[in-house]
């Protein structure tokens, strides 16, 4: 049972179709994340089911209850935002306990609603500062802290770790996935960061052009992308693109050229009939460094180690680049001769559409 | 070595500034304790407390100081409250957005002497001003704003001089404004009059403290409109310290007993600063 139902949604503005008919439904306690490239329209639909642009077209609904035309304060639901938002003039108290005054909820209510929010993040110490005395991560906390004080039905976070560095993102991170699991609310989050879709993410809406390209646990999503577009943009690196050349269909296999290897691809891992031209995908860890034969041979153009893994960029015969991962011992030196084993397994085939029409074995 | 070679430097620039503020001031008091009137200039011993003591009993002083004080208040209340209005009416867009802010803001191009003739003959005339007009269509008998009212007549002159100035700097401070903020209060469930309330007006504070200091250093000196259309009168119903300081000074001849009451302008701007700064200081700490 769907919690939150959004139908056929539209959005336009004055010579920009934004949202072209999105199709989604929610389940109660899900942590779904937006991810997309800038300008694919994941803030527009995140702004869009908070009541801060009216839709077009389409309706949406929540805990069955048409909110389509509702104002944003009567949605029941509560927004982070990305430069967080806290009211300058209010003390850290002030902003948590905002909301509840205007609801004109009873003093002794909101002190301990205050106190509960405080406590569990750790705002205790920080309640009579102004948010211009705080460092980002508590303002951060101050932000979802606002958030939580009022219980809404669905949380939306709009890029809210964004303005943070690197190592608190990583903490924060932690902690919106812990509040999640402790809360047990409804959250969506839009991001652009695709690994912070992956680590929070039970669902994700991959977004494009104002489409879902494709809605799924991050690992569907990684292991069977419905189309080049999703493919590589998830993982990192990005998956090697390979155009396939000298294609002959046999009964029950489809044989291909890439850079020279031939690859026999079995027929009953093709979806539909089979194609005429393919472009292979291979991501990095599923190519290998061997010390002889292989399947293809290339020269180390540039290592990059990471300490636990290494990615080694290889220059083949026709001067394409492909990544391969590597072991971090392996003592790799520019300018060597690699041989590199492909898994066939793990080789997802696209179509001139850029569709992906082979599937992943399911024992691999 | 060092920090004496920049002292050195700076010296002539700081000495000019000291020299400009010094000399003028310095003559202001010795004028204020001596003789000195124009029509017998070589009389001019020494006098003491007695320029002050003149200035200060003469039946204009008090007038004088309250219409200051008056005007000053009147017009820094209806400018910052209608400016704040204004500004918030016009913030949001609309259409003619460019051109209605233009024209709020063009009466501030107008000189001070063409406004008080604007009002003075277009406006507030008892024969063919557009007031008189207005009130003989309702059927009215029209007011001669000048003679009847006139210090409200200089208040609303000098109001609609500088209501574009507070205008100007209020809607450049809700251009700054958040926009984030302004949503956040509105999924918090905030009317638009809380968001108004509780994040614009915090938001609007500084400005607001500016606008005050800024316009009572001139409000304090409003001249050119009284000269040009009340004259001060009748009696001393418009005279201002500024206007009453031009009188003793210009048209009595007395130059002594105008020193004096200089200073006395200088001790009354500081008191009203201090009060002022106290009362809208407390909003710059945000």
């Amino acid at each position: 049972m769907s919690y939150l139902a959004i139908t056929d949604l539209q959005k336009h503005y004055d010579n920009y179709h934004a949202l072209r008919g999105i199709n989604l439904s929610i389940i109660e306690g899900e942590f779904v994340v937006f991810v997309g490239p800038s300008g694919c329209g994941k803030s527009t639909l995140l702004r869009t089911i908070a009541g801060l642009e009216s839709s077009t077209g389409g309706s949406i609904e929540l805990d069955g209850r048409d909110i389509t035309e509702l104002a944003s304060s009567k949605r029941d639901l509560a927004m982070v935002f990305q430069s967080y938002a806290l009211y300058p003039h209010m003390t850290v108290a002030d902003n948590l306990s905002f909301a509840l005054r205007l609801a004109k909820v009873s003093d002794a209510e909101i002190q301990e609603k205050v106190r509960s929010v405080s406590a569990s993040l750790q705002l205790d110490a920080l309640l009579d500062r102004k948010p211009k005395e705080l460092s980002g991560g508590q303002r951060q906390r101050v932000a979802i802290g606002r958030a939580i004080v009022r219980q809404p039905k669905v949380f939306l976070f709009d890029e809210p770790l964004s303005n943070l560095d690197a190592a608190l993102r990583v903490q924060m991170r932690l902690e919106l996935a812990r509040l999640h699991k402790k809360l047990g609310t409804t959250m969506i989050y839009v991001t652009h960061d695709q690994v912070e879709a992956m680590t929070l993410a039970d669902r994700v809406v991959i977004l494009n052009a104002g489409q879902i390209e494709q809605v799924g646990t991050p690992l569907e999503l990684y292991r069977k992308p419905n189309s080049r577009f999703v493919a590589e943009f998830i993982g990192t690196p990005k998956m090697n693109l390979i155009p396939a050349d000298k294609i002959t269909h046999k009964e029950d296999e489809l044989v291909f050229d890439m850079f020279g290897h031939t690859i026999h691809f079995p027929a009953k891992r093709i979806k539909g009939t089979q194609p005429d031209s393919v472009i292979v995908g291979i991501r990095p860890e599923h190519l290998t460094l061997v010390p002889e034969g292989g399947d293809l041979t290339g020269r180390i153009e540039l290592v990059e180690h990471l300490g636990s893994e290494a990615y080694a960029h290889i220059q083949l015969q026709n001067d394409q680049t492909i990544i391969v991962k590597a072991g971090a011992r392996l003592e790799l030196k520019d300018g060597q001769e690699v041989h590199i084993h492909v898994d066939v397994n793990e080789i997802i085939l696209f179509n001139d559409n850029d569709q992906v029409v082979s599937v992943i074995p399911e024992e691999a | 070595m060092k920090r004496s070679i920049t002292r050195l430097l700076m010296a002539p620039s700081v000495i000019l500034l000291l020299a400009w503020m010094i000399i003028p001031l310095s003559m202001t008091i010795y004028f204020s304790t001596i003789q000195f009137s124009s029509y017998n200039p070589d009389q001019n011993g020494f006098v003491g407390w007695q320029n002050f003591e003149f200035f200060i009993t003469d039946p204009a002083f008090i007038p004088a100081v309250s219409n200051t004080l008056i005007l000053l208040l009147s017009v820094l209340f209806i400018t910052v409250v209608f400016g704040v209005m204004l500004s918030a009416l016009i913030d949001k867009p609309f259409f003619g957005q460019g051109i209605v802010r233009v024209l709020l803001i063009s009466p501030f191009f107008i000189m001070p002497t063409v406004n008080a003739l604007i009002w003075k003959n277009m406006m507030m005339n008892p024969v063919y001003g557009i007031f008189a007009w207005i009130s003989q269509s309702l059927g009215l008998e029209p007011i001669d704003w000048l003679s009847s009212y006139p210090l409200m007549s200089i208040i609303i002159m000098v109001s609609w001089q500088w209501l574009p100035f507070a205008i100007l700097v209020f809607v450049t401070a809700l251009q700054s404004q958040d926009t984030e903020q302004k949503e956040a209060a509105q999924m918090d469930g905030a009317t638009g009059w809380h968001i108004f309330r509780y994040l614009t007006i915090p938001h609007l504070a500084r400005p607001i403290a500016v606008v005050v200091m800024i316009e009572t250093i001139f409000l304090l000196a409003v001249f050119a409109e009284i000269l040009v259309s009340t004259g001060g009168g009748p009696g001393y119903d418009s005279t201002n310290l500024t206007y009453l300081i031009y009188n003793q000074a210009l048209l009595q001849f007395d130059v002594a007993a105008a020193s004096a009451g200089g200073l006395l302008a200088v001790v009354l701007a500081n008191i009203v600063a201090f009060f002022l700064i106290r009362a809208v200081g407390k909003n710059l700490t945000v």
